[in-house]
């Protein structure tokens, strides 16, 4: 495949070119015109045709991995980049690069009309090309999805585990969401940290907001648990949900060792009696 | 001449504080020392305080186990007090959770427990 010709027609019919795509990007199925102004698209188009006729000049167009092709792979990068946080779907981004075929492989059928060979041959290099930047687009478009899960995951990390202390001697740490390895040894750690701090004999797990418990989730918990024993404080596990009470019954999780509690409330109650607390109510004496 | 961790008598208890890096030869002294200390004393309970250890591998803890599981045998309880959180995490992975040893947060604490009865 070979587009030897593909510099010589960009340099000819770049205007029509520009024009023919500009208007099939209007009209086309990627067409968002609520999303991006006219304006702005050809101003965009025509950078990108730029961009296009300085590195296909290199006569490099089979891997764009090549250094002449690095202007133009960053001015992809930045357009998709831009178009994702402006609502464009994959394909519609992509669709950005696809849509040039139609007006180029045109024009490389009316320049080559004398010889039909060169002009397959032609078609076949151009299409490849634009091929590959096009699905480029939807890499890019996927990595900076993946960096926003990522970046989202790290906060979550840092939000979502907060020990408070409930009373002298009593901290609890409610949970909330899911439970995987990485933040079960934060939580880990920051509870055990908290305990050696305000020197706690009790540690309250709250799992109301824990979703499922599963055994690697259980397994986490017992570590936990473990942990804390081993530094000297016991650990009370609250708010296990009936549904999940079954669930860890099936699956033969054993929890005997552990003092667990239906509700923070009754868990708390229990740790202060045991730090030898007594919760009395005021009687008011009627006259 | 071996260097040795010194054990502390006081009225009924056994007080020791480890304050160097354990190593292997030096928990099996302990253990030595502690043993024929309990018999010689007739101690009712052994106060190990581990709060300046930093560190421990499976074998330290499986000594530490082992002084609790023997002192049983003496009839004298055990109580490991201060563990660091590092040091706590490390032997859960390890899968030495001590299910025999007593704990508790710090040496005031530890001498509660032992004196409770």
């Amino acid at each position: 495949m070979s587009t030897i010709r593909l510099p010589e027609i960009l340099q000819k019919a770049k205007a029509q070119i520009l024009e023919e795509w500009v208007k099939q990007q209007m009209s086309g199925a990627g067409a968002r015109a609520d999303l991006i102004k006219d304006g702005e698209l050809r101003k965009q188009s025509e950078e990108f045709l730029n961009n296009f006729q300085r590195s296909a000049q290199s006569g490099e167009t089979e891997n764009i991995q090549l250094p002449a092709w690095a202007p133009t792979l960053e001015l992809i990068a930045d357009l998709t980049r831009q178009r994702e946080r402006m609502g464009f779907s994959p394909s519609e981004t992509a669709l950005f690069i696809f849509s040039l075929k139609e007006p180029l492989l045109a024009q490389v059928r009316a320049e080559l009309k004398k010889d039909p060979e060169a002009a397959i041959e032609e078609s076949m290099g151009i299409s490849a090309l634009l091929d590959k930047l096009g699905l480029y687009t939807t890499e890019i478009y996927q990595a900076s999805r993946e960096e926003v899960i990522r970046r989202q995951q790290e906060e979550l990390l840092e939000l979502s585990t907060p020990v408070v202390k409930m009373w002298d001697g009593i901290v609890a740490l409610p949970l909330i969401g899911t439970l995987d390895s990485a933040r079960t040894s934060v939580v880990m750690e920051s509870l055990l940290q908290r305990i050696v701090e305000t020197g706690s004999e009790i540690a309250i797990i709250d799992i109301t907001g824990v979703p499922t418990v599963d055994t690697l989730v259980a397994q986490h918990l017992l570590k936990t648990v473990a942990a804390a024993r081993l530094m000297g404080a016991d650990c009370i596990i609250s708010g296990i949900r009936p549904q999940i009470a079954q669930t860890m019954v099936h699956l033969a999780i054993d929890l005997s060792a552990v003092t667990t509690k239906a509700t923070m409330a009754e868990a708390l109650k229990t740790a202060l009696a045991r730090t030898g607390h007594r919760v009395v109510k005021d009687v008011v004496l009627k006259a | 001449m071996q260097d040795r961790i010194p054990i502390l008598h006081m009225s009924n208890f056994l007080l020791v504080t480890i304050q160097v890096d354990m190593h292997d030869r030096l928990a099996l002294q302990l253990q030595d020392d502690l043993t024929s200390k309990i018999s010689a004393t007739g101690a009712r309970g052994v106060l190990i305080d581990i709060s300046s250890l930093e560190m421990v591998d499976s074998f330290i803890g499986r000594v530490l186990g082992n002084i609790s599981s023997m002192s049983r045998v003496l009839d004298a309880k055990t109580v490991v007090v201060g563990m660091q959180p590092a040091v706590a995490i490390t032997l859960v992975e390890l899968g030495l959770s001590l299910p025999g040893i007593l704990t508790a947060l710090n040496v005031a604490k530890g001498m509660e427990l032992l004196s409770r009865d």
